[in-house]
């Protein structure tokens, strides 16, 4: 217990660092909102003025992290100045959207790549495996950004899929069957993207980490007594060279949310991506912290997660011996 | 003896992809900024070899676009003369890397005819060409800012390796919150802070900085790590113990042991920054019209009536390709190569 507890507080002290990060960046950035009203002569300089105090901008930074730390603690994240609210609000949808679009994409690329890694790793050096492995090389040259806009292309041509947004107009007034169909349908396209951009690396992680463990010395013995090939292969093998691969999905986690960034844009998925786009365009520096600060929380997240199963996994984790 | 060859190959086929980007002017028959107003999104025209009596011809030869009778937007052939390629022509005047100016390129038509391998963008403009000048952008601002990075890293990992204490704790503490975010938010967020509205030129320098400095955690911790090993060998000690002073010592003995590690960072390192400007750049926050990038020329397609109508618009992105495929196969290969060596 006191390795996760330790983890949990590292990952605090990361969130901590995050955002004094972001608020340093935030005082070296030239300009802010303000700035376009500055230049409207309909806006008098003291309106101006009046809303820098307002939002205390004219304050020291010292001042402003602790203010916004203080409405972080009141769950309002600071607040956005195009949208005038507090910024808490407007980032939980877009947030739940992301996870939303993250978490299946994370399922379904670990739920195919893990047999396939698998089935590479026992076929290794056949035809399978050499089939798999330049798929893999080739699927990876394929940037992310290309990968969207092709599949967005083939959605435009060919009508199967709706070409963004998370549901179709009329949303609320279809029956519960309707409305998973939508969903899914939506779902589709971004997730798809996703998922075939992370699963090279996944496949050949899995593949490497499984290979090294079918040379060891207890899995020939395990052969040699006859167990059969998929338990051999699922409860024997997988287990042992799973550590590596739980690490890799800590890391995942971060690349897919990256990956997400440019994909929600793209396919106007309404989740953080274009959220931050939005505020980085409109200067609207809260939301672009905040936006920032949620990022972190899920990948801080998908870490912690990754531990958690180590600590499942690992009996040398557990009993404190490292 | 193997290893060694594939290397080579692969090093001489990702220089020659280079060298045709470098050499864009050589290789595209138009200038970048070149307009032909009166054919707006124009498809890629077919090189045709058989002529209308179905005679095969070796030289290909193309018919020049005309706007299509009764139709705005549409085109076809004027199928009244053929023009036949040519081949090393004097065209447009262009410099190579600023240091000599020519006229002759590999390929054109006589005019008026116009040869648009993949069509044209919405102000007539070659796509073939700009694809190959935007390629000059997208890699040299690929390549600084890895090697912005890597130098970053190469100090920063082998001050925190070969010092120790407060210094390699601060650093190490660092690194770690920079690898803490999701690099595209960072990004993002970085970009974010800084002027929206520049020109090109500043824009490629502010881009590369930026990508350029978000990236130093990952090789300073591997550049860390080998300094950390590297310092306790024995040679090292022993010249410590003749009274080598640090910089002699990182520079003679500790630091190109490093070089593996950084030559494999760098064949990841460029790839992923190449894809971080054409990201940036897409999204309308890195390198602008009317400069070409790989990046702002696949920007036009965030609009829905050319991602319909325009297929060709996407034909650019696939210049990524080769040179990911490229950087991916010596990123291996330098692995396998170091792995071998260390062992």
């Amino acid at each position: 217990m006191r390795f996760l507890a330790g983890r949990l507080l590292h990952g605090l002290f990361l969130l901590f660092g995050v955002s004094v990060l972001s608020f340093l960046f935030v005082a070296l950035a030239p300009g802010s909102f303000l700035d376009e009203m500055r230049l409207s002569p309909q806006i008098s300089p003291e309106t101006v003025g009046a809303l820098r105090a307002q939002y205390g901008l004219d304050r020291p930074l010292p001042v402003r992290y602790a203010r916004w730390v203080r409405s972080v603690l009141r769950g309002e994240l600071g607040f956005s100045f195009a949208y005038n609210t507090p910024a808490a609000p407007l980032l939980r949808v877009r947030a739940r959207n992301t996870l939303v679009l993250t978490g299946s994409a994370t399922l379904l690329a670990w739920a195919t790549a893990i047999p396939i890694g698998v089935w590479a790793a026992a076929r290794k050096g056949r035809v399978v495996d050499q089939l798999t492995t330049a798929s893999a090389t080739a699927l990876l040259a394929v940037p992310d950004l290309l990968l969207a806009l092709g599949l967005l292309l083939l959605a435009v041509r060919t009508g199967w899929f709706p070409t963004g947004g998370m549901v179709s107009l009329g949303f609320e007034a279809l029956g519960f069957g309707a409305k998973v169909k939508d969903a899914a349908r939506h779902l589709t396209l971004p997730v798809v993207t996703l998922v075939v951009g992370t699963l090279p690396v996944l496949v050949k992680h899995v593949r490497a980490a499984l290979i090294e463990v079918l040379d060891s010395a207890f899995l020939r013995a395990a052969r040699g007594h006859g167990i059969p090939r998929r338990r051999l292969l699922f409860r024997y093998a997988l287990p042992a060279a799973a550590n590596p691969l739980i690490s890799l999905f800590g890391f995942s986690v971060g690349a897919l949310l990256s990956t997400s960034l440019l994909v929600e844009v793209v396919m106007s998925w309404p989740g953080l991506g274009p959220l931050l786009l939005e505020a980085i365009l409109a200067r609207d520096l809260y939301l672009v912290i905040g936006a920032v600060m949620f990022s972190t929380v899920f990948l801080l997240a998908g870490n912690l997660l990754a531990d958690v199963l180590l600590y499942a996994n690992d009996p040398r984790i557990r009993t404190g011996e490292r | 003896m193997r290893r060694r060859k594939k290397l080579a190959l692969i090093i001489s086929l990702l220089a020659g992809l280079h060298a045709v980007v470098l050499g864009a002017g050589f290789f595209a028959p138009y200038d970048a900024a070149a307009q032909k107003r009166e054919l707006p999104f124009a498809p890629p025209m077919r090189l045709h070899f058989l002529d209308e009596r179905g005679n095969f011809h070796l030289r290909p030869f193309v018919y020049p676009v005309v706007p299509r009778r009764g139709s705005y937007t549409g085109y076809q052939e004027d199928r009244s003369r053929a023009f036949p390629m040519r081949f090393f022509v004097t065209g447009a005047p262009y410099s190579v890397a600023g240091l000599f100016r020519a006229r002759l390129h590999l390929f054109g038509a006589d005019p008026p005819a116009e040869v648009f391998l993949f069509g044209t963008d919405g102000f007539g403009r070659d796509l073939f060409s700009r694809m190959l000048y935007g390629g000059q952008i997208s890699l040299l601002a690929g390549l600084l800012a890895a090697g912005l990075s890597l130098a970053l890293g190469l100090v920063l990992g082998a001050v925190a390796g070969f010092y120790g204490g407060w210094a390699d704790e601060t650093l190490m503490r660092g690194a770690e919150l920079f690898l803490a975010l999701p690099w595209l938010y960072l990004l993002f967020a970085i970009r974010a802070f800084l002027p929206l509205q520049i020109g090109p030129a500043q824009a490629f320098l502010l881009l590369i900085v930026v990508i350029g400095l978000i990236g130093w955690a990952r090789p300073a911790r591997l550049v860390r790590g080998v300094v950390l090993s590297a310092r306790e060998r024995d040679y090292v000690r022993a010249a410590k113990g003749f009274g080598a002073t640090d910089i002699y010592l990182l520079r003679r003995h500790v630091l190109p042991q490093t070089f593996g590690v950084l030559l494999t960072q760098a064949a990841i390192l460029v790839p992923q920054y190449i894809l971080a400007e054409v990201t940036l750049s897409f999204l309308g926050l890195g390198v602008g019209e009317p400069v070409p990038s790989w990046g702002n020329m696949l920007a036009s397609l965030q609009q829905y009536y050319v991602l319909a109508s325009y297929w060709w618009m996407f034909l650019p992105g696939f210049a990524l390709v080769p040179f990911f495929l490229g950087y991916s196969a010596l990123a291996n290969a330098l692995h396998e190569r170091v792995k071998a060596v260390l062992i």
